[in-house]
């Protein structure tokens, strides 16, 4: 068993006890918080659907010990907004019919809102760069680079500093 | 994004057919709120795992199980002895073992299985199992499986069907022969969404409810519960939320095991595979190897199809025996062709079993019949292009099997409109903004290709499909609307993987009876079967069914109408959200006409039925067809054998796109998936054993390898179709990949014109490798 540690995720703090030491991040948050968007898909850091931002890098929660990550500002796709009332991005997804099965779309969304955060303005090629490391195997991606495009050319002309 | 598309396709209108509102799961799973069958928290559900087969061959003399029993946190282990009812499941023959009894005959095939309070409990209790294995030399060459000599590995023998087409004179022959010889890998769907269960005991052990990601809820219903010795009507299937399909969801994979170790612990269980156990526990598409010979005119004209296929089924036959009818009768691809030799096998060997896979023997089939018809072209002095027009199939004609093609055919539409559509603006190694991006090079990150090196090849493939299930199997589907307040309610058992059934369930709903707000009612076996989501059949089956139980709705709400007014409900129509008197001044809002009263209906929905095919191939086993082609430009550094797919075009046959953007979604997924095929994507097994069952070695088409996309929309509307429309999620995947492959063999072609080089082997083998390119 690990010792016990607190994960401070979206802005709440959990106490962790009678972990195993070998749970991933990705697990304690599914299986001990409750909170499933992120997904569990290859368990190699190869896919992303398992993607949050912890002290604002994105990683793979899949290859991050849940033990190691206490004490730092963790967040998921939960945190990103409110049940029933989504991102543009989140949104923009939808619209642009980058969902379909929907398995890859919270990480790719936490991926995707990271990037715009970077680069308000990412050309094709960087956003094909950028979300490389999130695998989607419905949409062939074309819809997700719209979703995406959409939203980049929505905030700029809202002049909205995302 | 160069997408070409007319103006109103992305709007979401009124919700209606034709327009393409957003999904309605959309939000839910934009904000990770949607529960897929692996978010499906039980409290006090303990977890199961499963204990596999490291051999590909084996006798099993003894398990001993009681030291997983010892392990602490352990609740149950079960074998075969703790199986009640049938002791083996299949989708046609039931010939795979829940867990093995008295061989195991593929790397992965479970031999038990355990139930345990924690993930990493049930790891060292499957460890702790001893099983004593007689190790078998396995049967791996499938050529050899089809020799009566060679020793059966399971009772049912090695052959799981063998099949011929004769068609017409088989003497004839062309003025031009050409021939070769095709083979592909064995790909993986590889959804995202891992196999996951939860199953839950009745209180009284009489019964159990699944919560299951599956592509068809009766069927795994009916396999179940034969397995469990209980009748189906005891168990209820519910649909977990479907991360992917693709027809790795088809076959049972953890169903019966959740069910048999929620029923002994008598309180909930939870399975889910990682991605390395899903590899083992899902069929895969078939490994096939096909050769051919084309006789046509000098003019181009087929004259004469011969052709042998050999599918490699693996250890169990799943759905083989289906893929092999498909392969074999569409080896003649969209083209007319009077006279053919057919012969096909599908084997049993000690590899990992295969089955449905999008496409369906047909992708098979199409790699080798477009290979062939670039052979033709080149030999004729023709262009690929000009080939594939001069045989292109219409509506009446008649396929080798004897079945006349009644639906609308628009294979030279689609080729034409496809050659229409504009080629890669930008030169090798530029990006859209015209800057030099080696990125955009053969290697990407690798930077390893220098753009002097690299060829640009374009090449074609089109294809046919057919659509719904074959040889006299009535794959119906049920639906249930129900109209109150101006409300209506869809009920039906169609299992929704991502693609939007959802969507468009309510669309024709929307659109057949005027009102605004359609409520989906869970999906599950309360409702009659809807048949498989799969073979490209929900849009046309499920559609049907909605669409006819919503008219049915629909004509009592006019039979009331008229009653109330006095007037004939024949003059009555749908106008908006009202019902308005096509002679008259009535105009009354649906909403209203419902107010007080709930019209129910439930309806079945079959296609015509269909027939087998009898000794010589010959029968109406088809339902219907669709058609599409497809472009490929691909670079090529032949010197390295590094390819980089640049742009595919493709103009597709979908009889009228009920929501256009989804259309839009399936031929985009399905141009990434043959492109996996083509250049990236096999399952490698060495010995038996599988040796990439990861993502990290099984590689898949990321944002980096998808090539641009032009498409259009062939909209003929099929009038045997409910809704005018066909099944738009096979075709995409399948005439892509020799599109691809012929492209690499075209850039090749201009490299080894230039360099003087002649004697290149046929690149016949799919997907492509480095050194299929390089060093050759």
């Amino acid at each position: 068993m690990a010792d016990p540690f607190r994960l401070h995720v979206n802005g709440r703090s959990h106490d962790v006890a009678d972990s195993w030491i070998g749970e991933s991040l990705l697990y304690v948050l599914r299986e001990r918080l409750g909170l499933l968007g992120a997904k569990g898909a290859c368990e190699q850091g190869e896919c992303g659907s398992c993607t949050v931002l912890v002290d604002g890098e994105l990683v793979c929660s899949c290859l991050v010990l849940a033990a190691s990550a206490g004490g730092r500002p963790i967040v998921t796709i939960e945190g990103l907004a409110e049940p029933g009332s989504p991102t543009d991005l989140q949104r923009a997804f939808v619209d642009a019919g980058a969902v379909q099965c929907g398995f890859c779309t919270p990480g790719l969304i936490v991926a995707a809102h990271a990037l715009l955060e970077r680069r308000p303005d990412p050309t094709v090629t960087e956003i094909r760069e950028e979300l490389s490391g999130n695998i989607c195997r419905c949409t062939g991606y074309g819809r997700i680079i719209d979703a995406v495009q959409r939203v980049a050319a929505q905030r700029a002309t809202a002049g909205i500093d995302p | 994004m160069t997408l070409v598309e007319r103006p109103t396709d992305r709007r979401a209108g009124t919700g209606r057919i034709g327009d393409s509102p957003a999904r309605p799961d959309g939000i839910p799973k934009a904000q990770g709120l949607f529960a897929f069958s692996s978010d499906l928290p039980i409290g006090g559900a303990a977890w199961g795992a499963t204990l596999r087969s490291p051999h590909p061959y084996a006798r099993v003399r003894s398990i001993d199980t009681a030291p997983a029993r010892d392990v602490p946190g352990v609740a149950a282990v079960i074998t075969a002895e703790d199986v009640p009812g049938q002791p083996t499941y299949g989708l046609i023959a039931a010939d795979q073992p829940v867990f093995a009894f008295d061989h195991v005959r593929y790397v992965g095939q479970p031999v038990a299985a355990v139930a345990a309070d924690h993930p990493e409990t049930c790891r060292r209790a499957l460890a702790a199992i001893r099983v004593d294995y007689e190790v078998l030399e396995p049967l791996l060459d499938p050529q050899a499986a089809t020799d009566p000599a060679t020793p059966p590995i399971h009772p049912d023998g090695n052959v799981l069907r063998h099949q011929r087409i004769v068609a017409g004179d088989v003497d004839a022959t062309g003025d031009v022969v050409v021939e070769g010889t095709y083979e592909l890998g064995m790909q993986d769907q590889a959804f995202l969404g891992l196999e996951a269960s939860v199953a839950i005991p009745d209180d009284d052990g009489r019964g159990v409810e699944l919560h299951i990601a599956t592509q068809w809820l009766h069927e795994d219903r009916k396999q179940i519960a034969a397995c469990l010795g209980l009748v189906p009507e005891s168990i209820r299937l519910v649909l977990g939320g479907v991360g992917g399909a693709f027809g790795a969801r088809e076959d049972i994979s953890l169903q019966v095991h959740t069910c048999l170790l929620a029923l002994r612990l008598g309180r909930p269980v939870r399975m889910a595979y990682d991605r390395a156990e899903s590899f083992l526990g899902h069929v895969h598409r078939h490994p096939a190897k096909i050769w051919m010979r084309h006789h046509a005119t000098a003019d181009g004209e087929l004259v004469k199809i011969e052709a042998r296929f050999l599918l490699d089924g693996g250890a169990y036959a799943s759905t083989s025996s289906a893929v092999l009818l498909n392969a074999i009768t569409h080896t003649q691809g969209p083209y007319r062709c009077p006279n053919a030799v057919v012969e096909g096998w599908a084997v049993r060997t000690n590899h990992l079993p295969c089955g449905a896979m999008r496409g369906f023997g047909v992708v098979q089939a199409c790699f080798a019949h477009e290979g062939q018809m670039d052979l033709l072209a080149a030999a004729c002095g023709l262009d690929p292009v000009e080939i594939r027009l001069r045989n292109a199939m219409i509506s009446g004609d008649r396929l080798i099997t004897g079945q006349v093609v009644e639906n609308v055919a628009p294979v030279a539409r689609c080729i034409r409109e496809t050659a229409a559509l504009p080629l890669p603006l930008t030169p090798i190694g530029v990006s859209e903004d015209d800057a030099d991006d080696p990125m955009r090079l053969p290697g990407g990150a690798g930077l390893t290709a220098n753009v002097r090196d690299v060829r640009r090849g374009i090449g074609w493939g089109v294809a046919i499909k057919n659509l719904m299930y074959s040889e006299g199997f009535d794959d119906f589907s049920t639906a249930r609307c129900r109209l109150a307040g101006g409300v209506a309610s869809l009920k039906f058992a169609t299992a929704e993987v991502g693609q939007g059934f959802v969507t468009i369930a309510q669309q024709i709903a929307r659109t057949v009876l005027g009102v605004e707000t359609v409520v989906l009612d869970p999906i599950d076996t309360s409702i009659g079967s809807a048949g498989s989501t799969s073979a490209s059949r929900q849009t046309w089956m499920s559609g049907g069914a909605v669409d006819a139980a919503c008219r049915a709705v629909r004509e009592r709400l006019f039979e009331h109408l008229g009653r109330l007014h006095g007037v004939d409900p024949l003059r009555l129509e749908i106008d908006g959200t009202d019902v308005v008197d096509s002679l008259g001044d009535l105009r009354v809002a649906v909403a209203d006409a419902t107010a007080d009263t709930e019209l129910d209906e439930t309806v079945e929905f079959h296609h015509r039925p269909t027939e087998e095919l009898d000794a010589d191939g010959q029968g109406n086993c088809h339902t219907a067809f669709a058609f599409v082609a497809h472009r490929a430009v691909v670079d090529v550094d032949p010197e390295l054998g590094l390819v980089k797919v640049v742009q595919v075009a493709t103009a597709q046959d979908v009889g009228r796109a009920l929501n256009p953007l989804a259309v839009v979604g399936q031929i985009e997924g399905g141009i990434s998936q043959g492109l996996g095929l083509a250049v990236m994507e096999e399952i490698i097994q060495v010995d038996g054993v599988v040796r990439n069952a990861s993502f990290t070695d099984y590689l898949l088409p990321t944002f980096l390898d998808m090539p641009d996309v032009v498409a259009t929309l062939v909209e003929e509307p099929d009038p045997q179709a409910p809704l005018g429309a066909k099944g738009a999620g096979e075709p995409p995947c399948i005439s892509v990949t020799p599109a691809i492959v012929a492209a690499i063999r075209d850039a090749l072609a201009q490299f080894d014109a230039e360099h003087g080089r002649t004697g290149r082997p046929p690149l016949c083998r799919v997907p492509v490798r480095p050194s299929d390119i390089a060093l050759r």
